[in-house]
C-alpha cells in the first residue's frame, strides 16, 4: 500500500493522542494517550522500514521496550501519588505550579 | 486485497483512537486502546513487519495494557460522579490545535505524492532479501546484536532500572 497511508494514519493517531493529552485530567488516561502518541510513531518508523532499511523495525523494538520500561514507573509513581492524596485527577497537583 | 484490509484497519484503528480519548470510564478507554493495538498489530503484519506485529500485541496489548487494567482496578477508579475530561472551551481549543497539528503533519503530501522518500528506491524488496538470508526474525536480531548491541545492552540495564523502581516506588512503607 502506498507509504502516504501508512503516515497519514501516524499523522491522525499522533494528533489524537495530542488532543487527548490536553483534554483529559485523569492522570491514567493522559498516560495511556501518551502511549497512543509512541504507537503513532512506532507506525511511522515501520511504515517507513521497507524504504529505510531494517533498522526502522529494531528502533521500534526498543520503543516499545522503553515504552514498557517508562509505563511500570509511570503507574508506580501515580499510585504512591494516590496513596498520598486519594485522587488521581490532575488538577489536585498544583503544588509545583507558579 | 491488502489495500481493503488496510483501510479496514486503518479506520478501525482511527476510531479505537477516537473512542480511548472521550470516554469517561477509565476501564472503557484502556480497552479501547487495546482494540487500538491490535488494529495496529494488523497494519504492522500487512506492511511485512511480522515480528514487530507479533511483539505489539505480546508486549503492549499483553503486558503494559494489563498493567494499567490492574492499576486502575487497584486504585478502584470510574466511580465518580464529576468526569475528568475539561470543559467544552478546552475541547475546542483542543481540537483546533490537533487539527493545525495535523495540518503541519499533511505538508509531507503537499508537493504530490513523496515517491522515493530519503532519496531510495521503493520497495519491500528491500527488506525481502534480508528476511529471505536470516529468517523473519533473524532479519531484525542480525542489526540488533551487531551495530545496536551496546543499545541493546542499555535498554536491558533500562528494564532492570525500571523493575527495582516500580517495585520501590509502590511500597507503602520503604
Amino acid at each position: 500500500m502506498p507509504l502516504s497511508w501508512t503516515l497519514a494514519l501516524s499523522a491522525i493517531l499522533f494528533s489524537i493522542g495530542t488532543f487527548g493529552v490536553v483534554i483529559r485530567r485523569n492522570a491514567i488516561i493522559l498516560f495511556m494517550c501518551v502511549e497512543l502518541m509512541l504507537n503513532a510513531v512506532n507506525l511511522a518508523f515501520v511504515g517507513l522500514s521497507p524504504y529505510a532499511g531494517i533498522q526502522g523495525q529494531v528502533y521500534v523494538f526498543f520503543v516499545i521496550a522503553v515504552a514498557a520500561a517508562e509505563a511500570a514507573v509511570g503507574l508506580a509513581i501515580i499510585i504512591s501519588v494516590f496513596r498520598h492524596s486519594e485522587s488521581v485527577d490532575i488538577k489536585n497537583f498544583r503544588l509545583l505550579r507558579w | 486485497m491488502i489495500q481493503v484490509l488496510f483501510w479496514f484497519f486503518a479506520v478501525l484503528a482511527g476510531a479505537s483512537a477516537l473512542l480511548t480519548v472521550t470516554r469517561r470510564n477509565p476501564v472503557s478507554s484502556a480497552l479501547w486502546l487495546i482494540g487500538t493495538f491490535f488494529s495496529l498489530a494488523a497494519i504492522y503484519t500487512l506492511l511485512g513487519a511480522f515480528f514487530i506485529g507479533i511483539i505489539q500485541i505480546l508486549v503492549y496489548a499483553g503486558a503494559i495494557m494489563v498493567l494499567f487494567l490492574f492499576v486502575i482496578m487497584l486504585l478502584n477508579l470510574g466511580n465518580d460522579h464529576e468526569a475528568d475530561i475539561r470543559s467544552h472551551t478546552w475541547k475546542a481549543l483542543a481540537g483546533g490545535g490537533a487539527l493545525v497539528m495535523l495540518a503541519m503533519l499533511a505538508r509531507i503530501f503537499a508537493g504530490g505524492e513523496p515517491a522515493s522518500p530519503l532519496g531510495r528506491t521503493a520497495g519491500p524488496d528491500v527488506l525481502a532479501a534480508q528476511v529471505a538470508e536470516h529468517g523473519t526474525v533473524g532479519a531484525i536480531a542480525v542489526p540488533m546484536y551487531g551495530e545496536y548491541m551496546i543499545l541493546l545492552q542499555a535498554t536491558a540495564i533500562l528494564l532492570l532500572i525500571a523493575c527495582v523502581g516500580a517495585v520501590v516506588l509502590a511500597k507503602r512503607k520503604v
